[in-house]
């Protein structure tokens, strides 16, 4: 039981930073029509930036700046790298930011080294919240859901509540109609590039001392944001969320079991032979088959329900 | 209904069947001339990547298919092909190794049947999206089934395996050579035979106006699929090939490096031409091979000659070359020389100073510990004093701002010459 609530609650602070990185990416794709492969390259940038803003001057600080300067380059990539290449369509745009990820990475290597950097979990965040039963849940990871909730809390009211977010919201749908209203569309869409960016560097910032911040970590998220995207329907803020979670607890708890076809056949009292094909392929225990099953669920979803969970468009 | 006769006609262009008859007479003379193991080592690879990227433009040249994980079929055709390799030295299976490319085809192929049903679906950035989940997925599934993919070591055999037929054992570097150079003119043929097949026509259909090629009563789900197969065939070829070549296939073969190569090779040389693909594989590996052992940069060039591809030349090299011999043939190039000769000594001048600039800044990072002076263009520069890097930015920003002008008087001229082809078209 306690196993299962302390797993429940991890798989849900991986969710929503999962879904901090999936909600700027599908922003970006319903406004733009681009898929941003940079995206979790400015999640590593913000795990690299607070990392030398904590070593300097602390972790809060970091919090803070690092973001905003992650925004500030997202801003800087669309104004003058993505609306050059925005004339010779999507694909152009999307190879743009392909290797604009190349170049992150290989300027990372160049800045910070090849091997992780020691970014660490300020000490006053640093220890157990709470105890049930001899599992202990870190008090940092409450506060990555904290942070989470209150960021995407912020990002709902913004985006209903103020006559930017209603302007952001229109130019989705009718960017012409926005337009002829007299609205500026493409500095909107430096914006809520800008802004996708930032969100993507705050989940850097908290999700980078709470993992490895490594040059390798954007294309580990990376591949799994895009799966969220297409699991819950491109385009869906509301099925990056749900997508998000579901991503998040099917890693957290299928990394903590160690059960095997072959154990489950056991149960019943079938045993393969040992060193066949198929007795390798069934003694794959679920925790070391945890890096495949979301592209598994991606592959199903994409053949039962080709929308993606709460997708409007096929 | 009798069908009407097709009547075809136009010079016989003798240019064109005469350069390309005679690349296999310059690819067997090769040896003779570059004897030596590096320039072998090179030309194999290069051979190698033009089959890769020539298998990858059916997909975002000829279909436009943008795919993120088209290593799957290479690399599980490599795979393949060395067990194969492995089962014939122990004499289970009657093979002689030219052939098994073959194997790594088939491969490919059943893997492109088996992927290809759901990832053909849709075409732009879903198939991008969902060509990377499945890249992803046979990645991550390379660590966890070692008895197949041998784990973090790869699997390793030995091409002398077998009887040798017709003599040759592929000991001598020179034999595996010829081995990649004749299944790569043999696959660079049938490649470009596909082209002009109905099929071929069609996927161009498909690429341009899905909507309309439907309605002409085309499945272009179907078009795109019977694509991605034979795609996935010629891919498999290759991989075989590096299998034989290297002797070894590690789990990187599978791996998303090596997807994201062959779509830099791809677009570097140009996705619209069949040649486009050829140039870029041979400039890919130059890259990759030739460069990377001359500077720790060579990803940082490799990664902003992409990104400037795709701001001021997205149609690749092919096109700025197709650009060009057009004024040539009408006798316009002499007027773009001067502007052309002007931009490029501005242009090199530049390179060289950010070249300086990027080759400092990698050595005060990595080396100057050891040896604080970088030995760049026959100089000796301390990257500690503050000389070198001042020099180096002067020559940057001076070249660059000749080049700025230069490039003005190219694109005046350029326009010049449009309009003159513009009326001999007319």
């Amino acid at each position: 039981m306690e196993f299962f609530l302390v797993t429940a609650l991890n798989g849900a602070s991986y969710g929503l930073l999962l879904f901090m990185l999936s909600s700027g990416l599908t922003l970006i794709f319903s406004m733009m029509g681009v898929l941003n492969f940079a995206h979790a390259s400015f999640y590593m940038l913000g795990a690299y930036f607070a990392f030398s803003i904590s070593v300097r001057i602390g972790f809060w600080p970091a919090l803070a700046l690092a973001p905003v300067a992650v925004g500030a380059i997202g801003m800087l990539v669309e104004r003058y790298g993505l609306r050059a290449v925005h004339r010779y369509g999507h694909v152009a745009e999307l190879l743009f930011t392909f290797g604009l990820a190349y170049l992150i990475e290989e300027l990372v290597h160049l800045v910070w080294g090849r091997l992780p950097v020691d970014y660490r979990i300020p000490p006053e965040l640093d220890g157990p919240l709470f105890t049930v039963y001899g599992t202990s849940f870190p008090i940092y990871r409450g506060f990555m859901m904290l942070v989470s909730v209150a960021m995407l809390a912020a990002l709902y009211l913004a985006l209903t509540r103020t006559r930017v977010g209603l302007v952001i919201q229109a130019a989705l749908t009718h960017p012409r109609m926005v337009e002829a209203l007299g609205h500026d569309v493409p500095r909107i869409f430096t914006l809520v590039f800008g802004g996708g960016a930032a969100l993507a560097g705050l989940a850097g910032v908290i999700g980078g001392n709470a993992f490895v911040t490594e040059p390798g970590m954007a294309a580990l998220v990376g591949a799994v944001v895009f799966v969220v995207v297409v699991v819950g329907g491109m385009g869906s803020l509301a099925g990056a969320f749900l997508a998000s979670l579901l991503i998040g607890w099917l890693q957290t708890f299928s990394v903590a079991l160690d059960w095997s076809l072959a154990s489950a056949l056991a149960g019943f009292g079938i045993t393969l032979s040992a060193g066949s094909f198929l007795a390798e392929l069934a003694g794959i225990t679920v925790s070391q088959a945890a890096p495949v099953l979301p592209y598994l669920l991606m592959v199903l979803v994409l053949i039962f329900r080709p929308r993606g969970l709460m997708g409007t468009r096929e | 209904m009798t069908r009407a006769p097709v009547l075809r006609f136009g010079p016989l262009d003798l240019e064109r069947w005469f350069l390309w008859g005679s690349v296999p007479l310059v690819l067997a003379a090769l040896p003779l001339v570059f004897s030596r193991g590096f320039a072998l080592t090179l030309l194999s690879q290069m051979g190698i990547m033009v089959i890769f990227a020539l298998s990858y433009n059916m997909l975002l040249g000829q279909s436009g298919m943008l795919s993120f994980g088209h290593a799957v079929y290479s690399g599980l055709g490599a795979y393949f092909a060395v067990h194969a390799l492995n089962l014939i030295g122990k004499g289970a299976l009657a093979l002689p190794v030219s052939l098994l490319p073959l194997v790594g085809g088939l491969a490919g192929a059943l893997f492109g049947v088996l992927f290809g049903w759901i990832t053909t679906k849709k075409s732009g950035t879903v198939f991008a999206m969902i060509s990377l989940g499945i890249g992803e997925m046979v990645a991550a599934c390379s660590l966890m089934l070692p008895g197949f993919f041998g784990g973090e070591g790869g699997v390793t055999a030995n091409r002398q395996a077998g009887p040798a037929v017709l003599g040759i054992t592929y000991g001598p570097a020179v034999q595996v050579y010829y081995l990649i150079t004749v299944w790569t003119l043999l696959a660079t043929v049938a490649m470009f035979a596909l082209t002009r097949t109905p099929l071929g026509r069609i996927a161009n259909a498909v690429r341009d106006n899905p909507e309309r090629a439907e309605f002409v009563g085309y499945d272009t789900h179907v078009v795109r699929f019977l694509q991605l197969v034979l795609a996935s065939f010629f891919a498999g070829v290759a991989g075989g090939l590096s299998a034989i070549n290297f002797e070894i296939v590690t789990a990187e073969a599978v791996g998303v490096m090596q997807s994201g190569g062959v779509l830099l090779a791809t677009f570097i040389g140009g996705a619209g031409f069949f040649v486009g693909p050829i140039l870029g594989a041979v400039i890919f590996t130059f890259f990759v091979v030739a460069i990377s052992a001359m500077t720790k940069a060579w990803l940082l060039y490799l990664g902003l000659f992409f990104i400037a591809m795709v701001l001021f030349a997205p149609g690749g090299i092919a096109s700025v070359l197709a650009l060009n011999l057009r004024a040539a043939r009408a006798g316009l190039l002499r007027r773009l020389a001067p502007a052309y000769a002007a931009a490029a000594a501005a242009g090199l001048a530049a390179l060289a100073g950010f070249v300086a600039l990027v080759e400092m800044t990698y050595h005060l990072k990595l080396e100057a510990v050891n040896d604080p002076v970088l030995r760049l263009f026959g100089l000796a520069l301390d990257v500690r004093a503050g000389v070198p890097w001042v020099g180096a930015a002067i020559v940057l920003l001076a070249g660059s701002a000749l080049y700025w002008r230069a490039w003005k008087r190219v694109r005046a001229r350029w326009n010049e010459v449009h309009e003159r082809l513009g009326e001999r078209g007319a």
